[in-house]
């Protein structure tokens, strides 16, 4: 028999120790959080200072005198004159209201490199619109070249080479002290789709082709993933033909992106000949890509739903399908959508599958149906990633920016519905 | 008759059996080998009576390969109380949920034998498990009230049968099983309240008022206080004497006294055997089998 006085000891002696170890535990625990959150504040850091100057545009704003000798054009409303116009040349001419000296040929030509390429087409809308003020002198305001717009920015950033002369820069530097360029809020960003010119890029078109995917993604891969979970947990035999299909599910969900991506390709396009690079294609492809995501957590979720609600609504007289639809999948709502959540954001930040089926494309256009050509956003960044012009860096960060903030806004939607649902029951 | 008048909580606290068929627990073969010999299909007492509810005949149940009521014959009566006692993994709550089916769910067991409610078959092919769930009610061991109002949960039986046609008749319905269940006066003023909120013993007389919402002529309860204290218990027990005038109850319970007080009549069951079964007077005065007399004195169990 051990004296007690000794046991005493031989147990205070080991609690010591046993408090030292759930320190430890904590510690750690507090660690990996730390370190999580430093990662994700580095992330952030990282992306919005490079990106938020994706959030502001340069501009030329200039006095432009619409003169039709200057221009070759002397009736606006002849679309022949209109197609033959030269509307550079009074652009050139306001700017050189600030430089007289800059006549020569190749001096123009700098001129001219000081507004985005599209400032000719800006003069040339106008005046097709309103033929009128072909004679009249307007304020305009041009988008700065991309040149111009990386060196009002990033002058000194050794992150960015400055693509301009020294002529050039000489002029900026003046027009930027007399307000004649400026910085703004870059409204283009928001309102356009993709282009072949930063300045004149949006990411509405892949914001609205994400959206357009994402709802056909939703719409199918969410009442098919929840109907086979209720399926496999509530109706299905045990046997080993469930097995064998729990299994495949399982590997499913393992399966890398880009072969749903072939398998699009070869079904949807090949098989059934849908059309390329449509948001109905990439949905569907995503929501076979996301289904097993949302299976297995719905069915994990109706698995937590406690037997004894169960059990309660049977001895009452419950039907099997009214047991499912008013006690299992009220429960399990808050977890399906969890699943589905986690699935669709997932899908959202997808870009291999839909390489493969077209998505890829350039496309101008803001996509104006399911079935008309778009891309989304994850797919946007990568084309601007890996594009020559400078100005598409700052704008791929902008780019995911839009994503985060995309993604959060679904999050944030996504708990307020759980949480909703939760309440109500 | 009533006997033991003191509730002992340990008698329905501490034991949680799951009436599965594991029966390694009895061990009174090894001290009285003589006396524990059961003959199948043998009942001492009165298992049979006249015009019963539920006429339950060579009742064979398994799970799997094991057997877990071997052979069991018994009546029960209209409006009586009847209370299953034994030991652990005797096989009553298994009997008790084949009275409405509620073993159906699990896939590996069977069952043998005729089981009639009021003449017909309970495990016929044709018979609406819903239909007859609607007339068999049931309260289980742990309250398990709907994540939902209090009001929610007893309309709910009523709506999905259609009970009710007007909101004025759920109401009544609720307000009329409440009142039986002995719970209208602490809840009328909160019927929008969660039912998960309430005390245990509210919570299970909310299960037993669901249950008679529905207007069943025959209320299982397996082991229905086995988690409630000793306050609840005696409510809920009060409330089964009440319950009894207008329903046939079969009670599974652990608590001896429990059975003396509440029952008419008793059964005792024994590794899946039908024992005895008596007037619950007689069984615990004069039981006649050994068994029985071995149990109820606690020599095991």
């Amino acid at each position: 028999m051990t004296d007690p006085g000794s046991q005493a000891e031989l147990v205070r002696h080991s609690l010591r120790r046993r408090y030292r170890k759930e320190r430890r535990f904590r510690f750690y625990g507090i660690a990996a959080i730390a370190v999580a959150l430093f990662s994700l504040v580095i992330l952030f850091t990282d992306i919005i200072s490079k990106g938020y100057t994706g959030f502001i545009k340069t501009t030329v704003t200039l006095e432009v005198h619409l003169d039709g000798e200057l221009m070759y054009l002397n009736d606006a409303s002849d679309p022949d004159q209109i197609a033959m116009a030269d509307f550079q040349a009074p652009i050139i001419k306001a700017l050189q209201g600030y430089f007289p000296d800059a006549v020569s040929r190749a001096d123009k030509r700098e001129l001219s490199r000081m507004t985005g390429s599209y400032a000719s087409n800006q003069v040339r809308d106008l005046l097709k619109e309103n033929p009128g003020l072909l004679g009249s002198t307007r304020t305009i305001e041009f988008p700065a070249h991309d040149t111009v717009s990386v060196y009002v920015k990033h002058a000194g950033d050794p992150g960015y080479s400055i693509r301009l002369s020294e002529q050039q820069q000489r002029w900026t530097d003046e027009l930027v002290r007399k307000g004649v360029i400026d910085n703004g809020f870059n409204d283009v960003f928001f309102s356009n789709g993709d282009s072949r010119e930063p300045s004149n890029a949006g990411i509405l078109g892949a914001l609205v082709g994400s959206l357009l995917t994402m709802g056909i993604t939703l719409v199918i891969a969410f009442p098919v993933g929840v109907a086979a979970a209720v399926y496999l947990e509530e109706f299905a035999p045990r046997n080993g033909f469930t097995d064998f299909i729990e299994v495949n599910i399982n590997n499913l969900a393992a399966v890398p992106s880009v072969i749903f991506g072939l398998l699009g390709l070869a079904v949807f396009i090949g098989v059934f000949g849908m059309p390329r690079s449509v948001p109905v294609l990439g949905g569907l492809v995503l929501a076979l890509m996301t289904l097993p995501t949302i299976i297995i957590s719905s069915r994990a979720a109706i698995k937590s739903v406690p037997p004894s609600i169960r059990e309660a609504a049977e001895g009452i007289g419950a039907s099997k399908m009214q047991v499912v639809l008013h006690h299992v999948l009220p429960l399990a709502m808050p977890g399906m959508l969890t699943g589905s959540i986690i699935g669709m954001a997932q899908a959202l930040g997808e870009t291999a599958p839909l390489l493969l089926v077209g998505m890829v494309a350039f496309i101008v256009e803001i996509p104006d149906g399911f079935f008309s050509s778009a891309t989304v956003l994850p797919v946007q960044i990568f084309i601007w990633a890996g594009s020559a012009e400078q100005g598409f860096v700052e704008l791929a960060s902008a780019g995911i920016m839009v994503l985060l903030a995309f993604l959060i806004t679904m999050n944030a939607f996504a708990i307020w519905l759980r949480k909703r649902l939760e309440r109500r029951w | 008759m009533r006997l033991g008048t003191i509730t002992n909580p340990m008698n329905s606290d501490v034991v949680k059996e799951m009436d599965m068929p594991n029966l390694k627990e009895v061990s009174a073969p090894d001290e009285r080998p003589a006396e524990t010999v059961i003959e199948p299909g043998k009942t001492v007492g009165m298992p049979f009576t006249a015009n019963p509810r539920f006429q339950l005949r060579n009742v064979e149940v398994f799970y799997g390969e094991n057997p877990a009521i071997k052979n069991v014959s018994l009546d029960i009566a209209r409006n009586e109380v009847i209370a299953f006692i034994g030991p652990s993994g005797c096989g009553k709550s298994t009997f008790l949920r084949c009275l409405n089916r509620m073993n159906d769910s699990i896939d590996s067991c069977r069952i043998k034998g005729s089981l009639q409610l009021d003449g017909q078959e309970i495990y016929s092919p044709g018979r609406d498990v819903v239909e007859l769930r609607a007339r068999v009610g049931m309260v289980f061991q742990k309250p398990n009230p709907f994540p939902k109002s209090i009001y929610d949960n007893v309309a709910y039986g009523p709506r999905i049968h259609g009970l009710a046609n007007r909101k004025s008749d759920l109401d009544d319905i609720v307000e009329n099983s409440l009142r039986k269940a002995g719970l209208w006066e602490e809840v009328r003023h909160r019927l929008g309240a969660m039912a998960t909120g309430m005390s245990g013993g509210q919570q299970q007389r909310l299960c037993i008022a669901r249950a008679i919402a529905v207007s069943p002529e025959v209320v299982l309860m397996d082991e229905p206080c086995s988690a409630l204290d000793p306050i609840a218990t005696a409510r809920i027990e009060e409330l089964i004497a009440e319950l009894s005038e207008n329903y046939t109850i079969v009670i599974v319970t652990h608590s001896m006294q429990q059975a003396a007080r509440v029952s008419n009549r008793t059964a005792y069951f024994h590794l899946g055997h039908l024992v005895e079964v008596n007037d619950t007077s007689r069984v615990f005065t004069t039981p006649e089998h050994e068994l029985t007399e071995s149990y109820i004195t606690g020599r095991f169990g």
